[in-house]
């Protein structure tokens, strides 16, 4: 899932400063399983700035709403009726879902209350860790299933670099060296000849914004409308 | 002959190498560059011109380098991945050989984060194995990586780095075979102070018939103190120092750590001479250029040869 972070306060209150009504907006889906702006959140984010602009007595007038997926225009239309009634929109969703959101109601300034952070896993409640760059270009059937993009501090698609310090990298003692892990993996299995070759420069696509459209599916018409 | 580089004729003609290090300057000191340079003429075959080194922003190498070779010095250039995209790299090959560059060194890079600009993104467009094909590549096909063909391609002597002490150990030769593979002509590599392990990985290379496909040489560090040495022990990541060597440099009066340091170094490069699979030395006497000369003196590496 995509991981995101709340914003700090008073860079979300500085947002939204010279707003009278807001509608904050959450989403039902990434954000809200890893706790970042799903409804709680929504609701604990408009107390917090209904009770702090009051004590600046400059209230501001903010409703919550929470849809499943702000990156998926089929929920985006139950906000089309009310969007229309607020000074701004406060997206609690990822950078994909605060830039749908924007795309939909141009002539509404739409702020993101949350940090996109990664694509990751979910290790325990409220513990998220990295583990996709989305890269285009997946090598992790020959690196036993951790990606080197990722995982690596360098990136490297030929490791380990000389720097593995115990089975850790050089960055920091309490980050495993990913190649020392991918090494370790593929011994595991009897697959090291995986990493005997020379992976080749990559062809790196995610230089530009990508499109994605499935075998046998084509742009709709109302794309972007 | 792949460059005709001083280096390559000296190795090809099978004579012991014996290569030093200049680290360019922080600030663009160019009489820092030859006062160090002063040093290393006439004592070493080429000398590493370091590529911001820890990550810390410091004069270009390709730029020292041509310092280095107008002060009468070969150099071997060095070049990290962290800094630039191939385009970039591609464009400095080109120019440092037109000005007479004739070695380099494919190097991966400390991360940035241990640097002067820890909030810098690190580009890691290619990695040092991909650097060396790159190279490779270049002078032999006369190709640039994207395929285009190249006027006049650089014929450069290609280094790389191994590093026989990080783990996973048994790993670190394949690691050799691949930059062979790749295309490297000679390695230098981390510094030595394991002698037991060093002999292991050279054995092991030896075995797989590596050292007759590279020039190997061995990475040699003076310790200046106790205090370095027990930073590197602790503090340098992949750095193998054994307590043997703390102990031993701890066991001679405080005037003469520097010296026994000396003395263990020259040592290393008596047994490196005789070891099979070994081509030569790479001194790596860090912030200690002046100590060059004596140390090649005990080193009984003096005269260097001279190939027409």
């Amino acid at each position: 899932m995509i991981v995101a972070k709340r914003k700090p306060f008073e860079e979300i209150k500085q947002l939204l400063k010279s707003y009278k009504k807001v509608l904050n907006v959450g989403c039902g889906t990434c954000v809200a399983v890893c706790l970042a702006g799903g409804e709680k959140e929504v609701s604990v984010l408009n107390a917090e700035l209904d009770m702090s602009r009051r004590l600046d007595n400059d209230p501001v007038e903010i409703t919550g709403i929470t849809i499943e997926r702000q990156c998926d225009r089929e929920y985006l239309e139950a906000l089309d009726a009310k969007s229309g009634d607020y000074d701004a929109l406060l997206s609690m969703a990822c950078g994909a879902g605060v830039q749908f959101l924007a795309e939909r109601y141009p002539k509404i300034p739409v702020l993101p209350a949350v940090d996109t952070t990664f694509i990751g896993v979910n290790q325990a409640v409220g513990w998220y860790e990295e583990r996709c760059r989305s890269c285009s270009s997946c090598v992790l059937g020959q690196t036993g299933g951790i990606c080197p993009v990722t995982m690596c501090a360098k990136g490297l698609y030929n490791g380990p670099c000389g720097g593995t310090n115990k089975g850790n990298c050089e960055i920091d003692n309490s980050q495993p060296c990913a190649w020392h892990m991918i090494y370790e993996r593929l011994k595991g299995q009897g697959r090291l000849e995986c990493i005997l070759e020379i992976t080749p420069a990559n062809d790196w696509q995610n230089q530009i914004p990508r499109t994605v459209i499935q075998p046998g599916y084509s742009k709709p018409e109302t794309a972007g409308k | 002959m792949k460059s005709g580089s001083n280096l390559e004729k000296i190795l090809k003609a099978g004579h012991f190498a014996f290569t030093g290090e200049l680290g360019p300057p922080r600030g663009t000191g160019v009489d820092e560059v030859k006062h160090k340079a002063s040093f290393l003429k006439g004592m070493v075959d080429a000398v590493n011109i370091t590529d911001n080194q820890t990550a810390v922003v410091r004069m270009a190498s390709w730029a020292a380098s041509i310092i280095a070779i107008q002060e009468g010095l070969e150099p071997n250039y060095q070049m990290v991945c962290r800094d630039r995209n191939r385009l970039a790299m591609q464009s400095d090959i080109l120019g440092a050989y037109a000005l007479g560059v004739r070695n380099m060194l494919c190097l991966s890079g400390d991360h940035q984060k241990f640097g002067d600009h820890p909030q810098a993104k690190g580009v890691f467009d290619i990695d040092s194995m991909q650097l060396i094909g790159m190279v490779k590549n270049m002078r032999d096909e006369g190709k640039f990586l994207g395929g285009t063909n190249i006027e006049h391609p650089p014929k450069i002597f290609i280094g790389a780095a191994a590093n026989p002490f990080a783990d996973p150990f048994e790993w670190r030769v394949f690691r050799l075979a691949k930059k062979i593979k790749a295309g490297v002509d000679f390695i230098q590599t981390q510094c030595v102070f394991n002698m037991e392990k060093f002999r292991a990985f050279v054995q092991q290379a030896n075995d797989m018939g590596l050292t007759e496909k590279v020039y190997l040489l061995a990475g040699v560090t003076p310790m200046k103190s106790i205090g370095m040495a027990r930073y590197m022990k602790a503090k340098v990541p992949g750095m193998d120092v054994p307590d043997a060597i703390i102990k031993r440099l701890q066991g001679v009066d405080k005037g003469k750590v520097a010296d026994e340091g000396i003395k263990i170094a020259c040592e290393q490069i008596e047994e490196f001479k005789e070891m099979k699979g070994v081509a030569g030395v790479h001194l790596m006497a860090i912030e200690w250029e002046h100590m060059v000369p004596e140390i090649a003196e005990r080193a009984k590496v003096l005269p260097r040869p001279v190939i027409v």
